[in-house]
């Protein structure tokens, strides 16, 4: 019992410094005032609401699909930026660093795994959440701005999911990426030059990789943080999520 | 007020655009330019000017190499050359449906896309499956020396055939 009293009171001490007092301006967030404060306050928090309804927090209101998406999205983050050490997007390296990542990196099948079977479980989540929020009614006002955010999230997740097809540069990502390109190329008029910019020429080749490899790794990425904060700050803006009222 | 006489050296104030106005106007109008000009930039500098794809032309030997009633694939150009008693020509392998590589199949006398099941005579004509369009017929030539020279840039009629 000493320890933590002395512990504590070291604590209260480093509370009064002040580097503390510089980084923290509020104080411990003890009341609803300066919790609330602590959360406005605060860069990161600033987009989530200081108030939620108790409902919302419960299993049966969201199945936490949105947060699951979230989380997701974060563990690709890392294990992304982890595999890019070893990852060189140029032909035939691609390939070679795949094996290597496979055979001869520590850890780097684990770390291969997880970005593929996080992506492939991203990609059921998101569909999970928009087939939960339309089934809930969650797309009605005052959400239904929201709603076209999470469409845009779907659409770059499945960019993502798409893009990253390619970067293995084997026998499978080659004929997935021949088929998808043509596939746009059916768009009227556009589909051609869409295509010839995608690709960076009219074959798959070393400058289609690379293409792939930017979208990949930073434009979609991007867009994705970007559509996902607006879609946070707006849960806020628009009164918080749909909760049913027979859920108690 | 309406009515009211304008004071004296001041424009009609009905149709005056304020200063104000006019700079945003000038200003938002310079922006939308400069936006535009952006994006086309962009979108031409993403669009590559030289290209290390291989050649598109090539020569396929001569034509004595194929016998009458043949089909013969070239596997490193995915073309292939057919020949009949009518003449020969020559039939991209890339599939019309969505670019798989097609294989020709001796015992139905078929041409067969593994990806979609889509089927092709050796005229290039579907015959099942869910391609939209014929194989494309590449160009056929005979060159100085008298051996073939395809072109799978210049994509010709089925009816154009090189009589040998």
């Amino acid at each position: 019992m000493a320890t933590i009293g002395w512990t504590h009171q070291r604590l209260e001490q480093l509370r009064q410094t002040r580097a503390w007092r510089s980084i923290f301006r509020r104080g411990p967030a003890r009341t609803n005032r300066t919790r609330s404060l602590a959360v406005f306050g605060n860069l990161g928090l600033h987009v989530l609401p200081v108030k939620v309804r108790e409902k919302s927090l419960s299993v049966r209101a969201t199945y936490y699909l949105g947060s699951i998406s979230f989380f997701l999205f974060v563990v690709l983050t890392v294990t992304g930026i982890l595999l890019m050490f070893y990852y060189h997007p140029a032909v035939p390296d691609a390939y070679r660093d795949m094996k290597d990542l496979i055979y001869v990196v520590s850890n780097g099948v684990f770390l291969r795994n997880l970005h593929r079977l996080a992506a492939q479980a991203m990609v059921v989540a998101v569909f999970w959440h928009m087939f939960h929020v339309f089934y809930r009614s969650g797309y009605k006002p005052p959400h239904e701005f929201n709603w076209v955010i999470g469409i845009g999230l779907l659409m770059v997740t499945l960019f993502l999911s798409y893009t990253g097809y390619l970067l293995p540069w084997d026998q499978l990502a080659f004929w997935a990426i021949t088929v998808g390109t043509n596939i746009i190329s059916y768009v009227p008029v556009l589909g051609r030059p869409i295509r010839f910019l995608l690709l960076g020429g009219h074959i798959i080749g070393q400058n289609a990789l690379l293409r792939f490899y930017v979208l990949h790794c930073v434009i979609l990425p991007l867009a994705a943080v970007v559509l996902i904060a607006v879609h946070f700050w707006r849960i806020q803006k628009d009164g918080g999520l749909t909760v049913r009222d027979d859920h108690d | 007020m309406p009515g009211e006489p304008n004071p004296p050296g001041k424009p009609e104030a009905k149709n005056a655009v304020s200063r104000r106005d006019f700079l945003n106007e000038i200003a938002g109008g310079a922006l939308a330019i400069a936006g535009i000009g952006a994006v086309v930039v962009t979108v031409k500098y993403a669009s590559p000017n030289v290209l290390f794809e291989p050649p598109t032309t090539f020569r396929a030997g001569s034509p004595d190499d194929y016998p009458v009633n043949s089909v013969t694939y070239l596997q490193d150009q995915q073309v292939y050359i057919v020949r009949t008693d009518k003449g020969m020509w020559a039939l991209s392998a890339v599939c019309t449906h969505l670019g798989c590589i097609t294989q020709w199949k001796p015992e139905s006398s078929q041409i067969a896309c593994p990806c979609h099941g889509s089927k092709f005579a050796r005229s290039g004509i579907v015959e099942a499956g869910p391609a939209p369009r014929p194989l494309r017929h590449f160009a056929v030539t005979l060159g100085e020396d008298g051996a073939l020279v395809v072109d799978k840039l210049e994509v010709v009629k089925e009816t154009e055939i090189l009589k040998v």
